[in-house]
């Protein structure tokens, strides 16, 4: 399939946004940061919490360590180097990272903050505390194949995470706030007593109107994480593979 | 931005793969089954207040012209009516894009269960026949399986035998047209996702691809298949499986069944399965009937083409095919010897 294809819509199908690998090498220096900055806020909480655990940084050289390989994406434009015939973005990125973190501790200098990489707020104290909470035992990830898995699903979990947010954003643009807090409640909260019933009588709404909002806030995220997955692949039968890697359809 | 834990992911997962149905005539029941690139659903049709089994499809495509595809591959399938076919009612596109088609639900067994309870060589070889009959049928209007394997048989109460998940079919070939040779790698209807078995043994989960890659099920899938040949896919391929699920009616289970059926499988019928998974196309049968009459042959105590039997064979086989005369003679002969024998004294 073409890039051409790959880019189509049709009616039921609303143009999606360009994959950011095509976005890089547009001569658009606007498009080229939007797509470093799409990349960036997918993968940066992968690649610090992948530095973490794979190579045992401390947190504030895993923080310079992430900052500057992002950096390094852009100055040494390692996503036009990128082939998605070859391989997976993620697994590209990940390789990259490994040979990056080796090339710092050869050359033994201090990376350089910030540079051109896109202005985002990095929470690392957030990234931190969620590596505290996954409680994860480094002994349990040392096969490479384990780091692969790992890898993908902290980049699962910054997808879904940034679908949610995006989720939040359309739910107070169109005036469903309600809509995003009873998808909150009742499928990211995960209270074991939660029922459309309690729902319905805590928003005092019928149990169908519960159903229905939860039936539209699904679809969307749904829609929202497919359209985000679409811009960080590189090939339509990259999506369609990382789309059931990220949705777990192979597993079940 | 919210952390999302482990458990909050599965959650999300389940979430968005839970179809709307809102706009259809459908009114979704329980999740059945994971099957090929989709999740069966039973689903009552409130227009015709019946259980229909609902596949939606995981993945929306690019474009419109995907979904397109698919439903109007899907009406080719609607036209395969044999009893042996699972049919298709309906097919459609949810609000999210994703193409859901509707079938008969079936009540019944699958193959792999149902065979413990299959006893005798014959009565499985007679199973064998009833899948070769819907598979056939398919071959004639043009139309390839490309995933025969126990899970996609289903056997009825009735013992009627369908033959499911018509989902990785392809269309050789317009019903109505003349046949052409090889299949069109374009038409391909559902595809499926990779899930080899831990233990490569051949399981439920079809192995995924894309256009001209992998698709199928180990074990059950033909080399040529199993490389990406999609240009090279013609009966042939589906032969590949039957001959895979002949050997499976022959051995699967066979540890729990009466001792008479525990001896070792034929040589004639080994030879059958040998030639249907023969490595090369060319050298295996060239279309259903061919496998199908071999083992009807068999049935009947005849020779099979795929078998050059020894004299001893032969005779063995004689014997069995005649048995009741040749007792009979023999009698005869033990009877009349004893005769000439006692007035002789």
């Amino acid at each position: 399939m073409s890039q051409e294809d790959f880019h189509a819509g049709g009616d039921r199908f609303p143009p999606t946004r360009r994959s950011v690998i095509e976005a890089v090498r547009s001569i658009d220096a606007q498009e080229r940061e939007r797509a470093l900055e799409a990349l960036c806020s997918a993968y940066w909480k992968p690649v610090y919490k992948y530095i973490r655990l794979r190579w045992n940084r401390p947190p504030d050289t895993a923080q310079d360590l992430t900052q500057g390989f992002f950096v390094e994406v852009l100055e040494r434009e390692l996503l036009e180097k990128f082939d998605a015939k070859k391989s997976r973005l993620r697994t590209y990125l990940r390789v990259c990272v490994d040979s990056f973190v080796m090339n710092v501790d050869k050359a033994g200098r201090r990376q350089k903050r910030g540079g051109n990489v896109p202005h985002l707020a990095l929470d690392f104290g957030g990234a931190e505390e969620e590596l505290g909470a996954a409680a994860i035992d480094p002994a349990k990830i040392a096969s490479p194949e384990s780091l692969e898995e790992f890898f993908e699903k902290e980049w699962v979990r910054s997808l879904f995470a940034l679908a949610v947010e995006d989720l939040r954003v359309l739910c107070t643009a169109r005036d469903r706030a309600r809509t995003f807090r009873l998808f909150e409640a009742y499928d990211l909260d995960g209270n074991k007593s939660i029922s459309y019933e309690k729902l319905s009588q805590e928003y005092a709404i019928s149990v169908s109107d519960v159903t229905n909002a939860l039936a539209w806030a699904r679809r969307e995220f749904r829609r929202i994480a497919l359209e985000r997955l679409r811009e960080l692949c590189g090939s339509e039968e990259e999506f369609q593979r990382e789309a059931r890697a990220a949705f777990g359809w192979d597993a079940k | 931005m919210k952390f999302l834990s482990d458990q909050a992911l599965e959650r999300l997962r389940d979430a968005a793969d839970t179809p709307d149905l809102a706009g259809t005539r459908y009114r979704l029941l329980e999740r059945v089954a994971r099957g090929g690139m989709g999740v069966v659903y039973a689903a009552e049709d409130e227009k015709l207040q019946r259980r229909v089994a609902l596949k939606v499809l995981d993945v929306p495509g690019t474009d419109g012209d995907l979904a397109n595809r698919l439903i109007r591959e899907a009406r080719v399938l609607a036209r395969l009516e044999h009893p042996g076919i699972v049919p298709v009612h309906d097919v459609g596109t949810l609000a999210d894009g994703r193409v859901f088609y509707t079938m008969k639900f079936v009540e019944g067994q699958r193959l792999d269960k149902h065979i413990a309870t299959v006893n005798s060589v014959p009565d499985r070889l007679r199973l064998f026949l009833r899948i070769c009959d819907a598979v056939g049928f398919a071959h004639a209007r043009g139309v390839l399986h490309r995933d025969l394997k126990p899970a996609n048989i289903m056997v009825g109460p009735f013992g009627e035998v369908l033959v499911m998940d018509w989902g990785l079919a392809k269309i050789l070939r317009s019903v109505d047209s003349s046949p052409p040779q090889m299949a069109d790698p374009d038409a391909t209807i559902f595809e499926k996702p990779a899930t080899p078995s831990a233990n490569g043994q051949a399981t439920d989960s079809s192995v995924i691809t894309g256009h001209g890659t992998v698709m199928g099920t180990p074990g059950y899938m033909s080399p040529e298949q199993a490389r990406g040949d999609v240009q090279l896919l013609d009966a042939r391929s589906d032969i590949y499986s039957l001959g895979a699920l002949l050997r499976f009616l022959l051995i699967e289970g066979k540890d729990a069944a009466p001792a008479h059926f525990r001896k070792r499988v034929d040589r004639s019928l080994e030879a059958i399965c040998s030639k249907a998974t023969a490595e090369a196309p060319a050298e295996r049968y060239a279309n259903v009937p061919e496998i199908a009459l071999d083992v009807s042959r068999y049935l009947d105590g005849l020779a099979v083409g795929a078998h050059h039997e020894s004299f001893l064979e032969k005779s063995a086989r004689f014997y069995r095919r005649y048995r009741f005369f040749i007792l009979l003679i023999a009698a005869y002969l033990a009877m009349r010897v004893a005769i000439l024998v006692f007035l002789h004294r």
